[in-house]
């Protein structure tokens, strides 16, 4: 299916060509090539090794941890996994680059081709899901940072991210709408974050994309690309690729041609710029690093990373959909989110624990409760409520409750409230304030029958035929209760003294 | 194959060595001397041979995940990091101001 | 009274632990040594308290009965390419003048803990580029050998020229040296004296200022046999630091020496008959085959078809890596910076490497550059490292035939400085006979054969196995037991 995203331009339609590569901070404790910390917010320089700082005769030495977690990122994109590959320099002179040269992987990455599904979102514009091509993953160091607003004539460095592993994902340029590639970079961030590779925390830059955009008429060649360097959210990515695309289009029906140019983002203007070159010419003289020996992949290894995945996004929806009975709608919101779908697991087992079924059997109320009614009573408590309170535990029990119709689904809610504000055992709290429902048949047939007996009129009218009436007698009824009547008894008694 | 003054002008700008005139006067010919010499490397068949990765037969080693595991490789040292800075402020090394 | 100075590492060794003498009376003997022989410029800076300190702890360790240490009380001098904490390292250049380590390279740490001391930083050719000591920004170093008749200054060899130098003229027993192409080998041929290269990875590089990360090792420079093995087991060992460091016990050479090679086989490659090689230089090696057969060896013909193109594919890949090496020269966190008057970054950049590195060093970094450069890597790099994989299979080969090689080290004995400046190339011939060893990772050693006609030292190289340094040193000591090599370069410094 494709894309129907079309840039209008005087001359007719044009479409959107768009690639990514993301650059995603491995979570590891130690940095790629040395000891020093990878923790974020340091004091500028405290973590910086010997190493990092590229002191005569200092050596690079590969922590595995990268590689493993590379390794499983690629494993869960279903890409190939290089068991040999190679650490290439990448020279360039830049004041955030001690080295001169950047240890990376060109000729031998250490993953190969994968693919990931973005799904079908229609209001998004993506109106079928699509597989979204992954040309590679590699290995690489990243580069410090530069202040240029604390000195009238100096830039400082500060040198604690050099160093720090990141994986270079780069996309084949499959997308077609600044949906498509918002909807990729979620889920690429979401799988990272399921197998636990990358914090996926863009504002403190553990995700970055450098955004490649070209355009052309439907169907023709790729036009040139810009490559907008280090836009650090899913939302600047649109933003970049919908004035990029339109930027081109100006710029080819006035009768220019496009440049292949780096360029940057500027987010207070929403708009993108030419960058001055880091280095007058491209040319980054990669070769193999001759400090680093080819890197080679037992088949243990690559077991471990295996069995060590997760469940991963794709795969839980699906099951949540086939065994849990969920709702395809459901099922993407509670996977998307790798605190989502932890907590929904801990309630939903706690729940069918409590009250003795399966949990494909509670599946869907424990979803509802997880997707709308909790979250709206705590929104609605705002400060008030202490999240803490908010345990797996209360809540199944409160679910229980309803479950066994000792309480409404009124009743829940006023429960949580109380239990997100107080915390407290939500049985206790029901007891002592009343919020349980009757299901004592003996009252409620002697409310209804008072009922009956007061609206003879109505129940003639509702035996000749008038079916609607039903629901005047269970209003009636729950009326007498005070609300607290267990409906599908009150339901129940009726129709067998009514139909009777 | 032989490299211009030109040429010889640029791979120094890439080095970032500044070159004068008469330094890239004297450059020019020693280098085509040895790019002369190493051309008869092209005379080799080397069809089939991989280029050579590991001087002596050894893999890979990788390290474990522990943070200043070895004090050589540690951070958390950044007197001795700046110890040697032509300009160090507020524990920053200083360069000329870069306008990105 | 025993003049301490013609002592080697071993009878130092021997006699402090025996109590002939205490390490404090052979640090001030070489420390006095050193300071006399400023004329040989051999010696960056000298560290005579490092030394005394080194022999203090030796000899207060002796008091007390604790042992002593491999190299015990043995002061040796310290190329100028080991980062040693607190104490200047420079490369010999400009750039790093100055600069002062915060840290201790691996092999000069295993030195001090196994009780050698320091004399002092040893000269260089800059960034060890060179095969003749000429490169130092700071300065030649003078061999303390003359032509006979003449008094011109000659060439030590490099790029360890300092410690081929020191160790010849008798101011040092021992020095380090390094081997990228040939710098530990040559200048031990041209002073008389022996040098070790180890097997690739026997000795780690960490804290060695990095010239071609792919060839560099360290090695020990003595005036034996048996004292390079002592020092080279003290100096090698697994580094968890180095990547490619091995990871397997250092053999106790010096207990296994043995000069009988009864039952081994040593090769002679063909190839190593070159047009241009010095007539009396032919002459050591056909000494040497006599002197190996007289100990037992078998003398067999080998092949090594690519000797020829070892050398320019090692003026490709050496300033290839180099290039990328000493990018981190740049004037931003240690070392000299040049920031001329309104210049950016870039611009200091340029003006740092321009004013801090010597001419040899800029010519090797653009060769490097060039070669890596878009549209060249293939057509130079690659096959350079292509015919690095043919020489490394000449090798193997070959040892399918001997257990042990044969060579001269050196095409021709030392020269006079300043004679071979007026071309590179003729400079890097030089190597010719030292580089495939190290394209290949071998172990190779010099060792010294006789004296030239004109009274200047010929040295004979042996190249052996992967790891098999036991082969080469057992091969050196035979023919240096039938050498007899005593022969000391008048004092004229």
């Amino acid at each position: 299916m494709v894309s129907t995203y079309r840039i209008q331009g005087a001359t007719g339609e044009w479409e959107v060509v768009i690639g990514l590569e993301v650059h995603a901070q491995v979570t590891s404790n130690a940095k790629l090539f040395s000891g020093a910390s990878t923790a974020f917010g340091a004091e500028p320089n405290t973590q910086v090794s010997l190493v990092d700082a590229a002191m005569p005769g200092m050596l690079p030495v590969p922590n595995r941890e990268c590689i493993r977690q590379a390794v499983r990122t690629g494993m869960a994109i279903e890409a190939q996994i290089n068991k040999w590959s190679r650490f290439d320099r990448k020279n360039y002179f830049y004041a955030d680059l001690p080295q001169g040269y950047q240890i990376s992987q060109l000729y031998h990455p250490l993953v190969g081709e994968g693919s990931l599904l973005i799904e079908a979102d229609e209001k998004a514009g993506i109106p079928e899901d699509k597989v979204i091509g992954i040309e590679r993953i590699h290995v690489e160091q990243d580069a410090g940072k530069l202040m240029h607003d604390q000195h009238p004539t100096m830039s400082y460095v500060d040198l604690n991210r050099v160093g720090i592993a990141l994986m270079e994902i780069v996309s084949k340029p499959d997308m077609r709408s600044p949906a498509e590639a918002g909807a990729y970079v979620r889920k690429l961030r979401s799988i990272l974050r399921y197998v636990g590779s990358c914090d996926g925390n863009m504002e403190e830059g553990s995700m970055r994309a450098d955004v490649n955009v070209s355009v052309r008429r439907p169907g023709e060649e790729f036009g040139t690309r810009t490559e907008t360097k280090n836009v650090n959210s899913v939302r600047f990515v649109m933003q970049v690729i919908e004035y990029e695309a339109n930027r081109q289009v100006d710029v080819i029906e006035n009768g220019g041609t496009v440049d292949q140019e780096t360029r940057l983002f500027d987010p207070n203007t929403g708009t993108t710029r030419t960058m001055r070159s880091k280095e007058d010419a491209h040319d980054y003289r990669y070769f193999p690093d001759p400090d680093l020996l080819p890197l080679e992949l037992e088949d243990s290894f690559l077991e471990e990373c295996r069995a060590s995945l997760p469940e991963l996004p794709d795969a839980k929806r699906t099951r949540y959909e086939n065994d849990l009975g969920l709702t395809p709608y459901n099922a993407r919101e509670l996977t998307a989110e790798v605190e989502t779908f932890a907590r929904f697991e801990t309630l939903l087992a706690e729940t069918a624990k409590q009250i003795g079924k399966p949990e494909a059997k509670v599946a869907t109320q424990v979803a509802n409760w997880a997707l709308s009614v909790a979250p709206g009573v705590l929104k609605s408590l705002g400060d008030e409520a202490d999240p803490a309170n908010a345990t797996a535990e209360a809540q199944a029990k409160i679910l229980a409750m309803q479950d066994k119709g000792d309480i409404s689904g009124g009743q829940a809610k006023e429960i949580y409230e109380i239990v997100l504000k107080t915390g407290g055992d939500p049985e206790t709290i029901a007891d002592e304030k009343g919020l349980k429902q009757v299901s004592d048949t003996g009252a409620i047939e002697a409310a209804i029958d008072a009922i009956i007996a007061a609206n003879g009129d109505k129940v003639d009218e509702y035996r000749g035929g008038k079916d609607k009436l039903f629901g005047f007698f269970v209003g009636q009824t729950m009326k007498a209760m005070q609300g607290k009547a267990n409906p599908a008894v009150v339901n129940q008694i009726l129709k067998d003294k009514l139909d009777g | 194959m032989s490299v211009t003054r030109e040429e010889v002008a640029k791979i120094a700008s890439l080095a970032r060595i500044r070159m004068a005139d008469a330094e890239l006067d004297r450059m020019v010919p020693e280098l085509n001397g040895i790019l002369d010499w190493v051309e008869q490397l092209g005379e080799v068949d080397t069809a089939g041979v991989e280029p050579m990765t590991a001087v002596i037969p050894n893999t890979l080693r990788l390290r474990d995940d522990v943070v200043d595991a070895d004090p050589h490789t540690a951070g958390g040292r950044r007197d001795d990091v700046l110890a040697n800075a032509p300009a160090a402020e507020h524990g920053f090394f200083g360069v000329p101001k870069v306008i990105e | 009274m025993t003049d301490f100075t013609q002592l080697g590492v071993k009878q130092i060794r021997d006699g402090v632990a025996g109590g002939d003498f205490t390490a404090r009376e052979v640090a001030e003997a070489f420390n006095a040594a050193v300071a006399e022989a400023a004329e040989l410029n051999a010696f960056i800076v000298t560290t005579p308290d490092h030394a005394l300190a080194a022999a203090d702890a030796t000899d207060a360790k002796r008091a007390k009965g604790e042992e002593l240490g491999k190299m015990g009380g043995v002061p040796i001098g310290m190329k100028d390419l080991f980062a040693t904490k607190g104490v200047q390292t420079t490369a010999a250049s400009h750039i790093l003048e100055g600069f002062e380590p915060e840290y201790e390279s691996t092999v000069s740490q295993n030195l001090w803990d196994a009780g050698a001391g320091m004399l002092g930083k040893l000269n260089l050719d800059q960034f060890a580029m060179g095969s003749s000591n000429e490169t130092s920004y700071f300065g030649n170093v003078n061999s303390p050998w003359k032509k006979d008749g003449t008094n011109a200054a000659m060439s030590p060899g490099g790029s360890s020229g300092g410690s081929s130098s020191a160790v010849a003229a008798r101011i040092a027993p021992a020095a380090t040296g390094t081997d990228t192409g040939g710098s530990i080998r040559q200048p031990a041929a041209f002073t008389g004296i022996c040098g070790i290269k180890p097997t690739y990875g026997r000795c780690s590089r960490w804290g060695v200022v990095a010239f071609a990360s792919s060839l560099d090792q360290a090695g020990p420079m003595a005036r034996s046999v048996e004292d390079c093995a002592i020092m080279l087991e003290a100096m090698a060992g697994f580094d968890p630091k180095d990547a490619t460091s091995l990871d397997m016990p250092v053999p106790n050479w010096e207990a296994a020496l043995s000069a009988d090679l009864k039952g081994k086989k040593v090769g002679i490659p063909r190839e190593y008959r070159m047009d241009g090689t010095d007539e009396e230089i032919l002459k050591s090696w056909e000494q040497g085959k006599e002197w190996l057969r007289d100990a037992g060896a078998e003398i067999v013909d080998v092949s090594l078809p690519h000797t020829k193109y070892a050398l320019p594919a090692y003026y490709i890949v050496a300033p290839a890596e180099a290039s990328s090496n000493l990018a981190r020269y740049d004037g931003v966190r240690y070392g000299l910076r040049e920031l001329p008057e309104g210049a950016g970054l870039q611009d200091m950049y340029a003006a740092t490497r321009a004013a801090g590195f010597g001419d040899e060093v800029k010519r090797r970094i653009l060769i490097g550059t060039y070669v890596l450069s878009a549209g060249f890597y293939d057509a130079y790099y690659t096959q350079a490292q292509k015919i690095r994989t043919l020489v490394a299979r000449d090798f193997e080969q070959g040892f399918t035939q001997c257990d042990v090689i044969l060579a001269p080290t050196t095409p021709t004995a030392s020269f006079p400085l300043g004679s071979l400046n007026e071309d590179p190339l003729t400079m890097y011939l030089n190597d010719v006979f030292a580089v495939p060893a190290s394209l290949a990772g071998l172990p190779a050693m010099s060792v010294p054969a006789m004296l030239n006609s004109d009274g200047l030292p010929l040295g004979l190289q042996l190249v052996g196995k992967p790891f098999d340094e036991q082969g080469v040193l057992n091969a050196g000591l035979a023919i240096q037991n039938r050498a007899n090599f005593n022969a000391q370069p008048e004092k004229w410094w």
